[in-house]
């Protein structure tokens, strides 16, 4: 019996005696007994919160963490970057823990102050004057960059690139169940996409992924310019990291940019609350998903912050809202403006530039080992995929005994069929590279895979 | 009945030093300063020219801000001291269940064996994340009497849409795909977006003058091509309907499905469930029903309940235990696909378990029985000073009206809400359901003591005398909190949403 109840039972009698009744059960006499529960739910009883967490110490202990078991090489929008002391604390704080949506700007200054400062950090990472104050993931904010091409195009045709990660396609193809979207996948070669294999008129948006889920970088001069030629907007899904040295979405002429904010500051986490980066063109902005946060006075002429152009949103708008987004992920997006603000310009040029040069040094000594070879001959940034002599699970499970986590099998991820992959698919291993890996931990998985592949 | 206000909710000793604005982060930045520091990786630093072809790189530096670690602190902690929060006080935004976050849930979520594992990690190295998907999943089919249950959408709207597309897929799969889907007027905002985006038009169902639906107008548009009904239930109103069973057997005698907008689920908890109540699909809030933080506006957590005949279109993979007693991935054999890129969000998950585990079944009865005494004794107590919309007994919220404010004094709910911020509480629910003038919605939630209550009915009742007194007063609230009120026709009239726009 646990529970975090004020109330004493005298003080429960006093309150039903005030209302005129004599038990609780009266407070729900008006709910038709054939459906009320006769015999209560049926869990265990309540237990204290040591006794909780002692039946979770079973649960973690039957994970294998990368903090303590497990060397990560696992990527694919979910990376092993450093999170310090610092960004934990502030982040953690239970002001912005337990707080609600700002709607009284009032007494909200301190979230709407740091989304404020989140969305400029995400308007000049994505080159793009506009930036929302975050959706749920990097997949369901592509579902809404889709979203927003058919409201600005009037049309159906997504032209979505292979390179596209292979669970963002899937969600955009869920969503479209319900708004009747076309999606249509440009299949890669040699890991890059080949536009010329579909028909792209009456597109309403051509997306490409920078750099895509296999690692490559794609010249994007090409997408862009069929995407201007057919009036379709163009989106970028890309890896916000990248930003710190390479070309912006906004550089490589993006309408839309989508990406995982996860990098910045939030733990693996199983997957979630991750944190979906939407940032856009001015022409857009009416079409604009989810909340965004401006700058005004108050009433003694004193600079604040409130959440606005609210006649857009799902409140307001109802059935005419051209997105449902209410909660979104805002205390990730605080973590992000906390963890870049510790970053600052040059914190993330060193880690994107540290990421690029653990993951070519690890390419360069992968590839030689016998019956390795590259997927593709493209430039990569921080990742890249490997055909391996034997199956790419196979080699993950056995790496994992040495306490490597050695990458991700590209098959479990995209699936067997998928248009980004060629049939022996079977055996290609996809493997990422952070700031926190070192030199002796790179030679140790080359050494590791050697061993493992040679048996 | 009167007692000793002597509040543990009650936030008006929160110290705030000053009045003056906080700098940003960027006016904060000097050139040169800075905080990180990464780890000695040895590896060699071969320029970036070499690694990727100049065509990629960008010539141009992305300025961020550039700070001390001691101003990152001291930056975030002030603007920390300019956000009110459950911690701080009672919290009664209706509709939102902004209950007390149990520490324990946050530790169990912070543990590394949970957070430090990767999303696409095989199987046999999570078989703990897989237990505790399948067992939650369990339990919250148990809670709400439903046969299988989603863990992926990332928010109630989430789960709302991925609602009305296993709607869609089940009549579609029978050949029968339907057009309509009915909705309350009374219904939160997301239900008529939600039924857009799912390839549905929204029937609007009106309110009887008792505050729920009105199942003869109800009944007059059921016909074969409604797909199903949106319903909150309790209602956003505070009242549960209590024509429910009828509703649901008038609704499935056209083929449609009743859809269960689980918002309000607290009021019911170990009561009544939405199975029991003939309800096909259920989303639940994590983050309102189960105490999950929500993070000044998220993370949430919106799985999605179905019965039997829905179970195979549940979006996948999903965690299951096999015969052997391990636990895998498997994606059921009709599913209409992801709806997350991952698992939904997972760490929230933990936190709503560990929640539900320490409760109970006897625990969770507890919590509706006292949301719904508290959200009672704050409507009877409020009676002479904010008449309750339909003044019968209520469950987890009370919608209140300052109509009669308005008409004799020209105060509105608004500035009610508003110099209840000074008081130390954070404002209710205001114009909200559309169907009540001047709404305020309560909803106390049962971790607020009745000394809490007491002392926010006596704030209501200091502010209702205000407004016959000094009405002026009320117009300008609040004038003690961190800003006045701000110029919300300015922010949308010229957008100003980063520093630059600012032209900082």
């Amino acid at each position: 019996m646990a529970d975090y109840l004020p109330h004493t039972s005298t003080e429960v009698e006093e309150m039903l005696s005030f209302l005129g009744m004599n038990s609780m059960d009266e407070l729900f006499a008006h709910i038709p007994a054939a459906v009320q529960l006769a015999q209560g739910l049926d869990l265990p009883a309540g237990v204290s919160e040591p006794d909780v967490a002692a039946s979770f110490a079973q649960l973690t202990s039957a994970n294998r963490a990368t903090t303590t078991a497990l060397t990560c090489y696992a990527g694919a929008g979910a990376y092993d970057h450093e999170v310090p002391a610092v960004v934990k604390a502030l982040g953690s704080r239970s002001e912005f823990m337990t707080a609600y949506t700002p709607y009284q700007p009032e007494v909200a200054q301190g979230i709407l102050q740091a989304i404020f400062e989140y969305q400029t950090l995400i308007a000049r990472l994505s080159g793009l004057p506009i930036a929302n104050a975050s959706l749920y993931d990097a997949a369901t904010a592509l579902v809404e960059a889709l979203n927003m091409a058919h409201g600005a195009t009037g049309r159906s045709k997504m032209i979505v690139s292979a390179g596209v990660h292979p669970h963002w396609r899937s969600v955009i193809k869920t969503f479209a169940l319900g708004t009747g979207h076309e999606i249509v996948e440009v299949p890669l070669h040699n890991g890059t996409t080949d536009l010329s294999l579909v028909d792209v008129s009456n597109a309403a948006a051509v997306v490409a992924a920078y750099p895509n889920y296999l690692g490559v970088l794609e010249d994007l001069t090409t997408p862009k310019e069929i995407a201007r030629a057919n009036g379709a907007l163009f989106v970028i899904g890309g890896d916000p990291v990248a930003a710190g040295v390479l070309k912006t979405a906004g550089q490589w002429g993006a309408d839309v940019f989508v990406g995982e904010g996860q990098p910045f500051g939030t733990a693996l986490s199983f997957g979630g609350p991750y944190l979906g980066l939407f940032a856009c063109t001015q022409e857009q902005i009416r079409r604009l998903p989810g909340r965004i946060v401006g700058e005004t006075v108050d009433s003694n002429n004193r600079r604040s912050f409130v959440t606005t152009l609210r006649a857009r949103e799902q409140d307001i708008r109802r059935e005419k809202a051209t997105s449902n987004v209410c909660t979104n992920q805002t205390l990730m997006a605080v973590t992000a403006a906390i963890q870049l603000g510790w970053l600052g310009t040059n914190g993330l040029r060193e880690v994107a530039t540290r990421c690029a040069q653990g993951a070519h040094y690890l390419f360069d000594r992968v590839v030689e080992v016998a019956g390795v070879r590259a997927v593709s001959t493209e430039p990569f940034f921080r990742e890249f995929a490997v055909t391996l002599p034997m199956s790419a699970n196979e080699v993950i499970s056995k790496m994992a005994d040495e306490g490597i986590l050695a990458g991700i099998a590209v098959r479990a991820l995209a699936g067997e069929r998928d248009a980004s992959l060629a049939t022996d698919n079977e055996n290609v291993l996809l493997i990422s590279v952070t700031e926190r890996r070192t030199r002796s931990e790179l030679d140790r998985y080359v050494k590791i895979l050697e061993k493992v592949v040679a048996k | 009945m009167s007692r000793t206000a002597a509040p543990g909710g009650r936030a008006a000793s929160a110290p705030l030093l000053g009045h003056e604005i906080e700098p940003t982060l960027f006016e904060l930045s000097v050139a040169g300063r800075s905080s990180y520091q990464l780890r000695t990786t040895d590896v060699p630093a071969t320029p970036l020219s070499d690694l990727v072809p100049i065509e990629h790189l960008n010539d141009e530096v992305v300025k961020l801000a550039e700070v001390s670690e001691r101003d990152l602190v001291g930056h975030f902690t002030r603007l920390a001291h300019r956000q009110f929060a459950v911690d701080l006080g009672a919290y009664p935004l209706g509709s939102c269940t902004m209950k007390y976050n149990p520490k324990f849930c946050d530790a169990v979520a912070g543990d590394p064996g949970l957070n430090s594992v990767h999303p696409a990690a095989p199987a046999h190295l999570c078989q703990g994340w897989l237990e505790l998907l399948v067992t939650l999943e369990a339990t919250l089919c148990t809670i709400t009497g439903m046969k299988a249950a989603t863990l992926q959408p990332a928010a109630g709207a989430a789960g709302e849409l991925t609602g009305l597309l296993l709607m869609r897929a089940y009549h579609t799969a029978n050949g029968d795909p339907r057009r309509r889907v009915l909705i309350p007027d009374s219904a939160h905002g997301t239900n008529p977006a939600s039924v857009t985006l799912g390839g549905y038009e929204v029937t609007t169902i009106p309110s009887t003058d008792r505050g729920l639906v009105d199942i003869e107008k109800l009944k007059a548009e059921l016909d074969t091509d409604v797909a199903g009904i949106m319903l909150t239930n309790p209602n956003t109103v505070g009242l549960f309907e209590e024509q429910i069973v009828e509703i649901a057997q008038a609704v499935h005698e056209v083929g449609g499905l009743l859809y269960y907008d689980g918002a309000n689920l607290n009021a019911i908890l170990g009561v009544v469930r939405p199975g029991d109540m003939g309800f096909d699909i259920v989303h639940m809030n994590l983050h309102k029903t189960f105490a999950t933080p929500h993070g000044g506006g998220g993370p949430g957590a919106g799985p999605v309940a179905v019965s039997a005949r829905l179970a195979d279109y549940l979006p996948g993979p999903k965690a299951v235990r096999l015969h052997d007693g391990s636990f895998d991935w498997s994606t059921p054999p009709r599913s209409i696909g992801r709806v997350h890129g991952w698992h939904g969000n997972a760490l929230v998950l933990a936190r709503a378990l560990a929640y539900i585990q320490v409760h109970g079944s006897d625990g969770l009865r507890r919590v509706a029985q006292h949301a719904v005494l508290n959200a009672n004794w704050l409507r009877v107590r409020l009676r002479a000073t904010l008449p309750a919309a339909y003044d019968t007994t209520c469950m987890h919220e009370c919608v209140l009206s300052a109509s009669a404010l308005k008409a004799d004094y020209g105060v509105r709910g608004l500035d009610v809400a508003k110099a209840l911020l000074e008081e130390g509480f954070h404002s209710p629910t205001v114009y909200f359901p559309l169907i009540v003038d001047e709404a305020l919605m309560f909803e106390p939630t049962e971790t607020e003591s009745p000394q809490t209550l007491e002392a926010l009915a006596q704030a209501l009742e200091r502010i209702a005398a205000l407004a016959v007194s000094d009405p002026e007063r009320l117009h300008r609230a609040p004038q003690t909190t961190p800003v006045s009120r701000v110029d919300e026709a300015r922010a949308a009239r010229q957008l100003v949403s980063t520093e630059d726009a600012a032209g900082r």
